[in-house]
């Protein structure tokens, strides 16, 4: 017979209509699925007892591995073996700049806008499709394991993942066969896991460093809603540069002990990283490790590691966390004393010293009682189960934010921000614009995202076209832009025009890639870059400024120059405006502005008379008593 | 007659309690749904009727509704694991047809 499960007081559900939902974090380096079972959030695991299932898929001629096997070829068969696919989710090949590095051959696809794939022997694939391989794994194990077909699912994703990634990531769901809950923000359900959202109000710490990446997350409860504060991280910087550090430490013992050694084989630097984590490891735990293997040139490895040289080896890499780390605390402007709670999160804040580092930042003890690789996939299990319905009155609700500030651009290259960073999800905001020129029918709406003023500097989304707007001044058109981000992080623009109601819209599709580190350096620029933004945002202000005082005095010297000015006073206005049109292809904004103003200045006598002429044309001929006045 | 647990279902039982953080015991109770006729519920238990039965098995507090006591007196609830899947189950001597599932029996 079937087996049950605990259900809430009076949520038993009814034979045959079990709401089986799951929670899965599709890790860069293992991926997991957990479920709420009996009211109480477990990770699934395999036949063999496996929980994390490694993130690689292996394409073989007609079949395909997913996980520890697939992992296990990776050296022999590095082409058609996709480690890390994450890393290109939502990506176009010009993100990857790394690519030297990477053994795939990868490809452009010409029918969507430059998004990659990767050449196996099995065809092309794309990044959506190799992490629909790792979904579909994780689907079948679950399935397998509560005895029937999934209602859905929440997937977790970084907090920084752009809408590009986010829509990848729904997709590739999609495509194994899963109903997407919601995407979740890999901090939140950490925090959901640790049961925080029945914790007392107060602000929270997501420190979270994996495999190869760092994040760090600040998150407000309140009323039990959570929110992001702020995020912040290195996503070059994780468990693996450790690793690396005792791999080089080893090396250079072995150098200094044998004469003219050889560099190392592919296979002699797998075992060795292999053998410095298992070091990283064992040393959570113990004083010592030792380090012994034979390498294929012949020459014996044969180490001891204490923990205190661990320590100094790797410790510049624990304080490179406390910078951003210090960074997202600055942004959400809190101070130590405000911070309620620490939430360690990943297999690499299993060592001791990265604990007592965040101890010490915090002054407070970290929480560590739950597993901190499998504390992201259990709590996404816990918000799929409430959103499958299967928890009574206390939903939670949780809050995201946008990682970066989200505009469009304005005239002069400049970018007008909509929607600011560490804006909470779901969020839409609209503002007004209006034309340039007169009689302008239609307007280019390009979504960029970015915290910098000007748009070659930040990041273009999308471009589409408001058409029909009806013809009047400059100015007088009312455009309201509205910018929308639902609460998976994904955004739609709509632009509709206020008089006869043309709309056009928008929704971001995965065709424009950004990677992390684009991220984090793009943050990281609009800060060091505040001044020359700023003077950057001057110049193409009056320089805008400036075209539109020329464009117009050309139009007026078009209509009425020949009539109303004499040659002199003619080459002198347009002395002034070559002056000035010289000045802005410069950098000088103080000096554009002193032209524009003596340009206006040079054109006061032009400008009275086009108006006594005006008035002159508009009375002659007429008596007194005929004119309205 | 009574409800038993078995002591690995009392374990567990104990340990849902115990991670769901509130709670007076394990709701046993039959529904009149399912291709078969009978379902078997399986609830939390935070507040007990004024008719219910309860029984004690292992230190857990097991309650039913009279009505459905009639259907499953005698019943030792068992968890055990089949292949990945783990869960309860009704040992029920009342039992006279299931549906194929075994979601639901006639008595």
């Amino acid at each position: 017979m079937a087996l049950l499960q605990i259900s809430e007081p009076g949520l038993s559900p009814a034979p045959h209509q079990h709401k089986l939902a799951v929670g899965i974090d599709l890790g860069t380096t293992n991926s997991l699925v957990a479920t709420v079972r009996s009211g109480m959030s477990t990770v699934l695991h395999d036949e063999h007892g496996h929980a994390l299932l490694p993130s690689v898929v292996r394409y073989l001629q007609d079949s395909i591995i997913v996980g520890h096997e697939a992992q296990a070829a990776q050296s022999l068969d590095p082409v058609n073996t996709i480690v890390s696919v994450k890393r290109f989710m939502g990506r176009a090949l010009h993100d990857i700049t790394d690519r030297a590095h990477i053994p795939y051959h990868f490809v452009e696809n010409d029918s969507s806008q430059g998004i990659l794939e990767i050449k196996t022997r099995a065809g092309l694939k794309s990044p959506v499709e190799i992490s629909a391989e790792i979904l579909k794994t994780l689907k079948a194990r679950a399935e397998k394991a509560l005895g029937g077909e999934l209602t859905g699912a929440v997937i977790t994703v970084p907090a920084y993942f752009d809408d590009a990634q986010r829509q990848a990531t729904k997709d590739a769901a999609r495509l194994a066969g899963l109903h997407v809950l919601r995407l979740l923000n890999e901090p939140t359900a950490a925090a959901v896991a640790y049961g925080l959202d029945n914790a007392a109000e107060g602000v929270y710490v997501i420190y979270d460093l994996g495999g190869g990446t760092f994040d760090i997350s600040i998150l407000r409860l309140s009323k039990g809603v959570f929110e992001v504060l702020a995020t912040n991280g290195d996503s070059a910087l994780g468990g693996d540069d450790f690793d690396h550090r005792i791999f080089c430490w080893v090396l250079d013992q072995v150098r200094s002990k044998t004469k003219d050694f050889k560099p190392l084989s592919e296979e002699d630097t797998r075992l060795l990283l292999t053998k410095a984590r298992q070091a990283k490891e064992w040393l959570t735990d113990n004083h010592e490790a030792n380090i012994v293997c034979k390498l294929s040139n012949g020459a014996l490895v044969d180490e001891t590691l204490s923990v205190a040289q661990f320590v100094t080896l790797t410790e510049h890499l624990v304080i490179k966390t406390l910078s951003p780390t210090r960074k997202a605390m600055r942004d959400a402007g809190l101070s130590i004393d405000e911070i309620k709670g620490v939430v360690l999160v990943g297999g690499a804040t299993r060592m001791p010293h990265i604990r007592h580092a965040v101890q010490a930042f915090f002054e407070q003890e970290p929480l560590t009682n739950l597993d901190p690789d499998k504390v992201v996939a259990l709590g996404a299990a816990i918000q799929a189960n409430v959103l499958a319905g299967n928890r009574s009155g206390d939903e939670l609700l949780l809050l995201d934010i946008t990682p970066l500030s989200l505009g469009l651009e304005t005239m002069g290259g400049l970018v007008e921000k909509v929607i600011p960073r560490n804006s909470t999800l779901p969020i839409a905001r609209a503002q007004d614009f209006t034309t340039y020129k007169d009689g302008q029918t239609a307007m280019a709406i390009h979504v960029v995202q970015g915290e910098r003023e000007l748009v070659s500097d930040c990041r273009s989304l999308a471009r589409f076209e408001l058409r029909g707007i009806p013809p009047m001044a400059a100015g007088a058109a009312r455009i309201r832009v509205t910018f929308q981000v639902d609460a998976d992080g994904l955004l739609s623009v709509s632009a509709r025009e206020q008089t006869n109601g043309v709309e056009a819209n928008i929704t971001v599709k995965p065709s424009y890639g950004l990677n992390e580190d684009q991220i984090t350096s793009m943050l990281k620029d609009s800060f060091g870059a505040a001044e020359s933004d700023k003077a950057a945002r001057m110049l193409r202000e009056a320089v805008v400024d400036a075209q539109r005082l020329i464009e117009a005095i050309q139009a007026a010297l078009a209509e009425d120059g020949d009539t109303l000015l004499n040659a002199d006073e003619r080459q002198q206005i347009q002395t002034h405006i070559d002056a000035l049109l010289a000045l802005c292809q410069g950098t000088d904004s103080h000096a554009v502005k002193q032209a524009s103003d003596a340009l206006n200045h040079a054109t006061e006598d032009f400008a009275a008379k086009r108006m006594d002429a005006s008035v002159q044309k508009a009375l002659a001929g007429k008596n007194l008593d005929s004119l309205e006045l | 007659m009574a409800i038993t647990l078995t002591e690995t279902a009392a374990n567990r039982v104990e340990k849902f309690l115990a991670n769901r953080g509130k709670g007076l015991g394990l709701r046993l109770g039959v529904k009149t749904t399912g291709c078969s006729g009978m379902a078997y519920t399986l609830e939390f238990v935070d507040e007990m009727q004024d008719e219910d039965v309860a029984f004690e098995s292992h230190g857990i507090k097991v309650i039913v509704d009279p009505k459905s006591l009639v259907y499953i007196d005698g019943t030792e609830l068992d968890f055990t694991k089949e292949g990945l899947n783990e869960g309860f189950k009704f040992n029920n001597p009342n039992v006279k047809d299931e549906c194929g599932c075994g979601e639901s029996f006639t008595v």
